[in-house]
């Protein structure tokens, strides 16, 4: 029995939480990722590996020491950086010099998660931003892609991930066309279940359409992500580029080219829906997942590059505080919604 | 998140917590036998306090009025047992404070007979004269809220009542004094519901029950008396059903207006419980000298469901049922909106459904607060559709004036929802609590 002068507890409540952490979300996004990153290395070999290697180790490392350089302690275990981490690694091309992965990943960790102000704080999905850097620095080796099932993909590293900083990187096997870029520049279609199987050249983790969806199935049965920006995205590029196609069949591709090429299911799925960088409310995602489809269909059929996707989710993430400004849940028992004056 | 097919009508948004009530839910109603000293506050309700009617020396009667109501929004205090009253004055408040109270010695000897009054008969009672014998037995919500039931009853000027509800919902983990007063009362349930429906003047009354209570609704309809114009209707297991404007929504399919009454819509609940206790007295003219608690928790060895007459100290119900020595954090009511104590001095009152005792391994470490991420969780989970999340930011920023203006802070009631999901362990419900308070003394200068 308690006894006289037992120490009672207090709190207030609720004394029991749903044991939802942030570190487990984080943790289980990680997961989900893990098939992408495992077909990855299989389709371009250690080049893939390096290349993941490398992203996640320099947003680790970057982070660490900005914590510390604050004086404040590590975050590492709340998981985030290890997701930017691994979704900037993903959107790289497999054969990137690695000095420039880890460039970007400094400048992914550091200005897009730091300089806001860490985790919770960040406009832009930092993987995102990091990416969107090199792509400006080095535009070529951005945009230089290594063929899929290089037959010496697991004998050796490209000579290219090896470049020396700041020289030219030596491209030593053949490069590929990602799909994409053939049917702009070329008007060369890629076969449906190359397209479909991910046996394409490309970013190392956004030819494994389907894996991704998988994953985030998972994410959505864990209620670890709003189905509803990526249902948005793909259903907004598939019907924009459906229209188009009927209209035009020689001048726009057809709407499952669309949905299985670039960075679309990798960045309707798991970079769209960054929690931080996404509206709150369901209507909120909806317009936010179209506002993305929209671009992305408009960029890659008239806009000046073969893919959209990075800009196009970059550009809705700015659009998302305004979302959250515009449409907020309606109260209960009043006709308005929060966030104007009652 | 995703929508899942729903067989039973409820709210929109809301939590799912472990339900923990398999301890209890099986147990019979027992009496509990009286403490050595009984603790009375006068204030055991919502309102203005009770007066003393008697002094200290004077021999009592149980079932006698120790103290009177003072004007309308009051309820009178009945003696807990027959002894005498050895003093009045500080008694230990449960928020911590001393409030004004009365110390009753039971007579060991005393048979303890209940003291009959002037019965309220049902046939020939006006709906005033019935108003008036709810609040002469002491009446107040027996769900936690102790708001005074006979006010419940009255609607306000151009206000009428149409529907009553009877509230057995009992939504909050752990507490099965509801349940158990649905499965062996039934019989004062329907006796208390003719004198509220004649009361309120209602047309029909509905009584709400969550789908983990299936065999008190069975019960309660099997044993519909067949001249009531009432309806057992049950409701998708989902905190805060019990809410009332949670569980209008269910039955009703209305919203209270924003800072409104249920009568706006019509509509009166009344906890089951207190309808059975309206039942149970008033045809003898007795007044509120016990009732149904829930004792369980890990830290509590002989869980069950007791009728404890009111005044019982916490700390002589405790050794009764044998509380673990690793007991670490003891609350009245539900885990979820129920107040941790910070003494067991406090006593047992009307408005007591439960107490939960928590071991060290349920109440954990201190959870690492993360900033909020955004994810949203607060927003499905708020049964009034707040923002938390927005709420809470602004919380931190100390901006109440924009939460309360912009952000309808003071729709909120409590529900604790929003914390229960947060993953970034944010205390929101806690900090809305502090920033209501803070507003609501703002705006009374």
């Amino acid at each position: 029995m308690a006894k006289a002068g037992k120490t009672l507890e207090i709190g207030t409540s609720p004394h029991i939480a749903s044991g939802a952490s942030v570190d487990t979300i984080m943790r289980h996004v990680v997961y989900a990722l893990l098939p992408v990153c495992a077909f990855s290395v299989y389709v371009f070999g250690l080049a893939a590996l390096v290349t993941l290697a490398a992203a996640v180790a320099s947003c680790l490392v970057t982070e660490h020491l900005l914590c510390r350089w604050r004086g404040a302690a590590s975050t590492l275990g709340d998981w985030s950086t290890a997701v930017t981490g691994v979704i900037y690694g993903l959107t790289l091309p497999p054969a990137l010099p690695v000095w420039m992965v880890v460039l970007g990943g400094v400048i992914a960790v550091g200005v897009g998660k730091f300089l806001f102000g860490g985790l919770g704080h960040n406009a832009f999905n930092p993987a995102l931003v990091g990416r969107a850097f090199l792509q400006a620095a080095f535009p070529v080796a951005m945009t230089t892609w290594y063929p899929a099932l290089e037959a010496d993909r697991f004998v050796g590293l490209p000579a290219s991930s090896l470049t020396f900083p700041f020289a030219t990187p030596v491209y030593d096997v053949l490069t590929g066309a990602t799909p994409l870029a053939a049917m702009k520049f070329d008007g060369e279609a890629t076969a449906a279940l190359d397209l479909a199987t991910g046996l394409t050249a490309g970013s190392t983790g956004e030819t494994g359409g389907v894996l991704i969806l998988a994953g985030g199935l998972y994410l959505i049965a864990r209620q670890m992500m709003n189905w509803r920006i990526p249902l948005a995205i793909l259903a907004t590029v598939f019907a924009l580029s459906g229209v188009l196609h009927l209209v035009a069949p020689a001048d726009y591709p057809g709407p499952v080219f669309m949905l299985f090429t670039g960075g679309l299911m990798l960045g309707a799925v798991f970079m769209a829906t960054d929690m931080v960088a996404s509206p709150m409310t369901n209507a909120g995602c909806v317009v936010y997942g179209v506002l993305i489809g929209a671009l992305v269909v408009v960029i890659r059929l008239w806009g000046g590059m073969p893919e959209g996707v990075m800009y196009a989710i970059l550009l809705a993430n700015a659009v998302s505080p305004h979302i959250d400004n515009l449409i907020q849940p309606r109260v209960y028992g009043t006709r308005k919604a929060s966030g104007g004056p009652s | 998140m995703l929508p899942l097919r729903q067989r039973y009508p409820t709210f929109t948004h809301g939590v799912h917590p472990p339900e923990s009530k398999d301890d209890t839910r099986a147990l019979g109603i027992r009496q509990f036998p009286f403490a050595p000293v009984l603790v009375i506050p006068l204030s055991q309700h919502i309102g203005k306090p009770a007066v003393p009617v008697v002094r200290e020396g004077e021999e009592v009667v149980r079932g006698q009025v120790l103290a009177r109501a003072d004007g309308f929004v009051s309820v009178p205090q009945h003696s807990p047992a027959s002894g005498v009253v050895r003093r009045i004055g500080l008694v230990p408040g449960i928020a911590g404070k001393m409030v004004t109270g009365i110390y009753l010695e039971p007579y060991p000897g005393s048979s303890q007979e209940v003291a009959e009054g002037e019965p309220c008969d049902l046939a020939t009672a006006s709906p005033g004269e019935i108003v008036a014998a709810i609040q002469a037995a002491g009446i107040v919500g027996l769900g936690g809220a102790a708001f005074p039931t006979h006010v419940k009853l009255v609607p306000p000027e151009g206000k009428s009542i149409d529907t009553l509800i009877l509230n057995g919902v009992e939504c909050e983990p752990y507490l099965t004094t509801d349940h158990r007063v649905m499965l062996e009362q039934p019989a004062d349930v329907y006796t208390g519901l003719r004198y509220l429906l004649k009361a309120t003047g209602a047309a029909r009354a509905l009584i709400g029950i969550e789908a983990n209570k299936l065999d008190a609704a069975e019960t309660l309809q099997r044993t519909v008396p067949q001249d009531l114009p009432v309806a057992v209707r049950v409701v998708q297991v989902k905190y805060p059903q019990g809410a009332e404007k949670m569980l209008i929504t269910a039955l009703l399919g209305k919203e209270v207006p924003s800072r409104g009454l249920p009568a706006d819509v019509g509509a009166v609940v009344v906890n089951v419980a207190t309808a059975a206790e309206i039942g149970r007295l008033l045809p003898h003219g007795r007044g509120i000298q016990e009732r149904v608690v829930t004792l369980t928790g890990p830290a509590v060895r002989r869980k069950g469901n007791y009728r404890i007459p009111v005044g019982t100290p916490l700390r002589f119900a405790l050794e009764q049922v044998e509380v673990s020595d690793d007991v670490s954090r003891v609350f009245l009511g539900g885990p979820m909106m129920g107040q941790a104590l910070s003494s067991l001095d406090i006593p047992i009152t009307k408005g007591t459904s439960g107490f939960v005792a928590f071991t060290q391994a349920e109440t954990g470490a201190q959870r690492k607060e993360y900033a909020c991420i955004h994810c949203a969780y607060c927003v499905d989970a708020c049964p009034i559709h707040l923002n938390p999340s927005q709420l809470g930011l602004l919380a931190k920023i100390a901006d109440y004036e924009r939460m309360a203006d912009e952000f309808h802070l003071l729709d909120c009631f409590e529900c604790g929802a929003c914390s229960y999901v947060c993953p970034s362990h944010i205390p929101l419900v806690q900090r809305f609590r502090s920033a209501k308070a803070l507003v609501r003394e703002q705006r009374s200068r």
